[in-house]
């Protein structure tokens, strides 16, 4: 058991949790995940790692809602707890003094991209941040991100906050204002790490994405997470998560992400009517969902 | 093991002994068991572990124990089925081996014990699986084990992995008074045997009460720790304070055959696939979160020969597959497959297209399977492994319709201990080397044994490995020599 030492949405259906998992603090670094598993009849997930506090034990993940475990999940409060939590997984990012790097965050993939990106700035990099997010209540971690970037944009696919537009359209600015990159990372949805690697590849520059397969145990046993790099099968569990972004057949990983839809749904449909059956006030918000304990009694009233 | 002394209790002289047949096991039928995940085989009564236990002929240079990975005094513990004393009969078993529910089920007993049990020259060998089965059955049956204690030596032993052999240094480490540590990966303790083996051929209960016995006994274990991602053996030895470890990671990442259309959805490796299915139990979906694809009335096959494909190919089956095939390269003779699962599959109604060999998956377009494109081979001269290499024959392709398709061909190491302990040497495929006698590696205080050493073999040679690191690890902690 994993307790949750403080929780907290961080925007609509994006939440913060502090976990006490004092081996794993002590060991995190950028670019590592973890995978969790909330309850007994529950499937094993990777998420990331925002942070960590070797100190008082503990790592922060970010959730986004999105079927029915992260809405689970997300559904759990500060005292409550997870039943399983490993990690840290992944090879760690590479920190070195690149000269200057553009880390690029999209949506809640900017968790994941703070760590390298203040990582990248202790290591003596110029760090040029752009965040993205589909509108101004997503855009999270504005102030972090500020702190380890030398210079920071944001853009909001709807325009309602800070500028209109994509990340790829502040990396182009960048490329054609004559600024000298030498390194991307990009972390965020697969179809922002493609443009982005569509983009930087014409320039030819470095440019590291960190891939969301599916993904079962995570730690180099199942092969559920190959991933097609250059043409040969690579596992984000042990090779990755990060990979050269140039090398990475995106339409293989879009593809073999889908392949369970139909049960995902099937899942989350399940899980919105035993929730709303559970507690009639709860909408589909991702904050307002019954409770863990409700839930897994409603379950479980169900098979006996 | 130092042959038994004891005169013998059977009745009947060799002679009469080799006219009573070998003993059949009882079994679910065929056609009831390709639909459910209950166990194939149901075990002997008594009465049926008697009958056969009489027919040893206690031989008094037995090969059977020479044959056995772990060296279980089998002449003696048969001895003692002879004479009802069953739960003797098991703590025998003990003595050499700690998991005896379990090798009862999956040992390759053929190629072992029973491959040179001297009946076999002339009728069908003593079996010796299912005896060994039947007393581990009847003492947790009984609910009585013996648990054995030595005085505490102070030393502490971190073992990574509870697989067979990670189970078998602890289970043999505690009962010289040390204390042991299991460190596991994955959030259920047995490794290969809560992952891999699926629940008709071992089930589950059986392992728990295994590992309840080692708690039992001492051991304790730790679940969701990553050995070289979440502690490295370096923090084990010098911060944790343990004076040896032992390495039991087992096998690794699942290999490719590297043709077109792997990437397909609904082309699964079948590590990834017996995962969903015994670790997840992704067949109670929706009551599990854990989802797989719906196999009812699909066609599937299993690309390989080995245990772990027809374990595949028989949980696709009662998984509801409307066809289930086995596409092996080369013939019958040559599949590594225990004997005993090849028969119940091919009485399940698997089809075994031999001789066979896929060189690419088709998709409808869309990036899902339709078809494998498959060659007949025959058999050429032998290659390194003693084996006839097949040989593709020209003209013989044709399509194979198939929604699913599940590659057990075997796997390469898991790179997480290697690459994370310095100065730990490992052989070029990647697997840590470690002395075949004493399992020693080449860091001090640290062993090695199973899979993660000599590629994915069995659970008893995982075993007997294990067997050897706990005797020379507790010489180490003993006389303090390296």
């Amino acid at each position: 058991m994993f307790k949750i030492i403080h929780a907290q949405f961080l925007a609509p259906g994006i939440k913060r949790f502090v976990i006490e998992a004092p081996r794993i603090a002590r060991k995190q670094k950028p670019g590592q995940f973890v995978i969790l598993r909330i309850y007994e009849e529950g499937e094993r997930i990777p998420v990331t790692i925002e942070n960590s506090d070797p100190e008082k034990g503990t790592i922060n993940i970010v959730v986004q809602s999105a079927g029915k475990t992260t809405t689970l999940l997300n559904s759990l409060e500060t005292g409550g707890s997870i039943l399983d939590v490993v990690g840290p997984l992944g090879k760690p990012s590479e920190i070195r003094n690149y000269g200057t790097a553009v880390v690029v965050g999209g949506g809640v993939g900017t968790a994941m991209a703070y760590p390298t990106a203040a990582a990248l700035k202790r290591a003596g990099n110029r760090v040029i941040s752009i965040v993205g997010a589909r509108n101004k209540e997503l855009v999270i971690l504005e102030p972090e991100m500020r702190e380890v970037s030398d210079a920071l944009m944001i853009t909001t696919d709807d325009g309602s906050y800070a500028d209109r537009g994509f990340v790829t359209d502040k990396l182009r600015q960048l490329i054609e204002n004559g600024t000298r990159i030498d390194l991307v990372v990009a972390v965020g949805p697969i179809v922002m790490m493609k443009a982005v690697s569509e983009l930087t590849r014409k320039e030819n520059i470095h440019t590291v994405v960190s891939l969301n397969p599916i993904m079962i145990d995570g730690t180099g046993m199942c092969g559920g997470c190959r991933v097609l790099i250059d043409g040969k099968s690579e596992f984000a569990c042990v090779d990755g998560p990060e990979f050269d972004g140039h090398k990475v057949d995106f339409s293989v990983l879009v593809q073999r992400n889908a392949m369970y839809r139909d049960s995902e749904q099937r899942s989350m449909e399940e899980y919105r009517a035993k929730s709303a059956a559970v507690d009639p006030t709860s909408r589909n918000t991702g904050e307002k969902w019954g409770t863990q304990r409700d839930y897994v009694c409603a379950v479980q009233g169900e098979k006996r | 093991m130092s042959p038994t002394a004891s005169k013998s209790k059977n009745p009947l002289s060799p002679k009469d002994r080799m006219k009573v047949p070998r003993q059949l096991m009882p079994e679910q039928p065929a056609e009831v068991r390709a639909h459910n995940f209950e166990e194939v085989n149901l075990g002997y009564s008594e009465e049926l572990a008697q009958q056969e236990a009489l027919r040893c002929l206690e031989c008094a240079k037995p090969t059977c124990t020479d044959n056995c990975p772990v060296g279980i005094d089998v002449k003696e513990f048969v001895q003692r089925i002879v004479v009802g004393d069953f739960l003797g009969a098991a703590a025998k078993i003990r003595e050499a081996n700690v998991l005896p529910a379990v090798t009862g089920r999956v040992c390759p007993q053929e190629d072992q014990c029973e491959g040179k049990c001297l009946l076999s020259k002339k009728v069908k060998p003593l079996g010796i699986g299912y005896l060994e089965r039947f007393v581990a059955d009847y003492e947790q049956r009984m609910g009585t084990h013996i648990v054995p204690s030595a005085p505490p030596t102070g030393k502490k032993v971190a073992v990574v992995g509870s697989g067979p052999s990670g189970l078998t240094v602890a289970g043999d480490l505690i009962q010289k008074g040390h204390r042991v540590r299991v460190f596991e990966a994955l959030h259920e303790i047995g490794g290969v045997l809560v992952y891999g083996i699926p629940e008709f051929r071992l089930p589950k209960q059986i392992v728990r009460e295994q590992i309840g016995y080692m708690r039992q006994m001492g051991v304790e274990f730790e679940t969701d720790v990553v050995v070289g991602r979440t502690i490295t053996i370096d923090e084990l030895l010098e911060e944790e304070g343990y004076d040896a470890v032992y390495i039991g990671t087992g096998a690794g990442l699942p290999q490719f055959m590297s043709i077109p259309g792997e990437h397909l959805n609904g082309v699964y490796s079948a590590n990834e696939f017996l995962t969903r299915i015994n670790l997840m139990k992704a067949y109670k979906f929706p009551i599990y979160d854990e989802p797989m694809l719906d196999l009812h009335g699909k066609d599937v096959a299993v690309i390989g020969g080995g245990n772990t494909a027809l374990d595949s190919i028989r949980s696709a089956l009662r998984l509801g597959a409307r066809k289930a095939y086995v596409i092996y390269r080369r013939s019958d003779t040559e599949m590594p497959a225990r004997a005993e699962e090849v028969h119940h599959a091919k009485q399940e109604g698997i089809d075994f297209q031999m001789l066979t060999a896929p060189v690419e998956f088709l998709s409808d377009g869309k990036g899902w399977l339709t078809a494998a494109r498959c060659v007949r081979m025959e058999l050429g001269e032998p290659d390194a492994s003693g084996r006839r290499r097949p040989v593709p024959k020209a003209g013989s392709e044709f399509d194979l319709p198939l929604s699913v398709a599940i590659i057990a061909i075997g796997t390469t190491a898991n790179p997480i201990v290697q690459s994370t302990t310095p100065g730990l040497d490992t052989n070029k495929r990647g697997y840590i080397q470690a002395s075949e006698d004493t399992q020693r590696t080449t860091r001090k205080g640290v062993f090695a044994g199973g899979d993660i050493v000599t590629g994915a073999a069995t659970v008893i040679l995982a075993m007997g490995a294990g067997r050897r690191a706990a005797k020379s690890i507790h010489e180490y902690l003993t006389t303090g020599v390296w």
